[in-house]
């Protein structure tokens, strides 16, 4: 994360970053051990996803070997074992999101789901024709589509705040597009296409103003920074899984109680209710009124081994190495004559988007394929984002911690290569 | 494992930096337009057919380099054709990109169109380069939706 008003740390944080160790933590990651088109792995795809440390993998594995059973109903020894790791997963998301109460964790299959939970279950009990929904020029189609959805079916009207070339939202105009038909706002914490850094905290209080509801994905923030809903002051956070070093299929939707407890379920089935009978159902309590059916256990305490493991880095180490790492790697990228880079936003979080002249992205991204590169190439689900800035695609080098300035390096190599190759 | 330079050969490479018929015809009696979103790829054929003789063809648009390159040889090798000729290029230029076992294919008859022979090893990439030739066929059928390999 870049923040460009940063003054100095405290002591014992720098001390912490002195003692990160980027070689001992790759060691952690079996799968960077590997070579991909005879070449050592360079894995540049992680807002794509993550790779997953031996600590979550070892979970999992223990898990099905040893521990798998139903949660949430059985009288057996396993199934005890099963709900208490369950729920000890959900008490570390809490913690890792600084929410207030752990009912206001809810187990979602990722950040995708999560939105659609608020945009169906808060959505279509209090947005009504005529209200306003606002939502960011920078937003990934997972946070414009089911919005879309909800306008189509309540007559609410989607608007939408600008951006900049550099790709910041445009605060004087997100302010003045809230009003008093706003009744919902959807914001990405980190843009994924483009790496922005959204000041969060101080659109949710301008929301504030007009008592909008804020929901804010968070999936590419859950990464790279330290999350604080209470701080934020947002409805609703949502992160996934799979993009914090956990497995896929399980994330998270924070909500505020007092919001939860008044939304209808977004899915019927079992665990979600107390009592069923033909006549009348009765719902069972937060946060299982909004975990129907089975949930993705394995997953679940998978994502827990992983928010340990982050954790047990810290994301403010995190967060100061890859500061480094993604400076290092603007500096080196940008000197390659004939090159863009797309998304130059003050404060940014992991990712590096760029066009090269006269090369087309996914040209780019099958060239360092075979230089061992994983990089993304293409519109990144943000169509929107691609059609404001002009070009038809782009390449996008991610981050994480496990990266290193050695393979930043091999990445312009490869870059020259692909220049020579197209010239 | 795959080899880079199956797939960007030289005559690639060329037509990418300097496409052949890349231009807007306007005498076009016939056109059809390309998109493939996920890729950013977009082109628009165009013919000026008389009869069912295929008498002038460009294209434009932008894409990658397999893409742009397909387009430009397509243009080379359907100029003059008959509709029906054309189809018998595609069908084989079909097989070629899609070919199990690619080495099986019979190749014959393509002419410098083979050099798409490495593309089946990249399947990620079939569709960019069959991309052209799936909106030529739309624009000898005169059909106005944009096609998509996608």
């Amino acid at each position: 994360m870049i923040r460009t008003n940063e003054i100095g740390a405290p002591p014992g944080l720098l001390k912490r970053a002195a003692m990160f160790d980027v070689q001992k933590i790759r060691q952690d990651f079996p799968i960077l051990n590997q070579k991909v088109h005879g070449r050592p792995l360079i894995y540049l795809d992680n807002a794509a996803t993550s790779q997953k440390p031996q600590a979550v993998i070892d979970t999992i594995t223990r898990y099905y070997l040893e521990q798998n059973a139903n949660i949430h109903r059985g009288v057996h020894y396993l199934s005890e074992w099963a709900t208490r790791a369950y729920e000890e997963s959900r008490l570390k998301a809490q913690r890792f999101l600084n929410a207030t109460d752990a009912r206001e964790i809810i187990f979602v299959r990722g950040a995708t789901e999560a939105i659609n939970l608020v945009a169906h279950s808060y959505g279509l009990k209090y947005i009504t024709a005529g209200d306003e929904i606002l939502i960011s020029a920078i937003e990934h189609h997972s946070n414009i589509v089911p919005w879309q959805m909800l306008c189509q079916t309540t007559g609410a009207i989607l608007r939408v705040a600008p951006m900049n070339d550099q790709g910041e939202l445009l605060l004087d105009e997100y302010e003045r597009l809230l009003g008093p038909r706003t009744k919902l706002v959807s914001l990405v914490h980190v843009s994924n296409a483009l790496g922005s850094l959204n000041p969060i905290k101080a659109m949710v209080a301008m929301a504030r103003r007009w008592n909008a509801r804020v929901m804010v994905d968070g999936a590419q923030a859950a990464p790279h920074l330290a999350i604080d809903v209470q701080e934020l002051d947002c409805d609703f956070y949502t992160f996934s899984g799979h993009k914090v070093f956990g497995p896929t299929g399980i994330g998270v939707l924070y909500g505020k109680r007092e919001w939860l407890e008044q939304m209808p379920p977004y899915q019927g089935g079992g665990d979600m209710i107390i009592s069923v009978s033909f006549e009348k159902t009765e719902y069972n309590h937060l946060p299982f009124k909004f975990e129907a059916g089975t949930p993705h256990i394995a997953g679940a305490i998978g994502l827990g081994a992983a928010l340990d493991y982050v954790n047990q880095i810290g994301l403010d180490t995190i967060a100061r190495y890859e500061h480094d790492l993604l400076a290092y790697a603007t500096e080196a990228v940008a000197a390659i004559p004939g090159l863009r880079l797309i998304g130059t936003a003050r404060e940014k979080a992991g990712v590096l988007g760029f066009v090269l002249d006269g090369v087309h992205a996914h040209d780019i991204g099958t060239v360092l394929d075979h230089a061992g590169i994983a990089i993304r190439a293409g519109h990144h689900c943000a169509m929107p984002v691609m059609k404001r800035l002009g070009v038809p695609a782009t390449a996008r080098a991610s981050l994480a911690f496990y990266n290193t300035k050695e393979e930043i390096d091999a990445l312009v190599q490869g870059i020259y290569k692909v220049k020579e190759m197209f010239d | 494992m795959s080899d880079l330079g199956e797939l960007y050969q030289q005559v690639i490479l060329d037509h990418n930096k300097r496409p052949r018929n890349f231009r807007r015809l306007e005498e076009a009696n016939h056109r059809a337009d390309g998109h493939n979103p996920l890729c950013g790829d977009q082109l628009t054929v165009y013919l000026q057919m008389e009869g069912d003789v295929i008498r002038d063809i460009a294209f434009h648009g932008a894409g990658c380099a397999i893409s742009k390159a397909s387009a430009s040889l397509m243009t080379e090798s359907v100029k003059g054709k008959t509709k029906l000729e054309a189809e018998q290029i595609f069908e084989k230029m079909h097989k070629l990109l899609t070919g199990d076992p690619c080495a099986l294919v019979e190749t014959g008859g393509l002419g410098k169109l083979a050099v798409f022979s490495g593309v089946c090893e990249f399947p990620v990439r079939v569709k960019c380069a069959s991309l052209a030739w799936h909106t030529l066929r739309a624009a000898l059928e005169q059909i106005k939706e944009a096609v998509s390999t996608e």
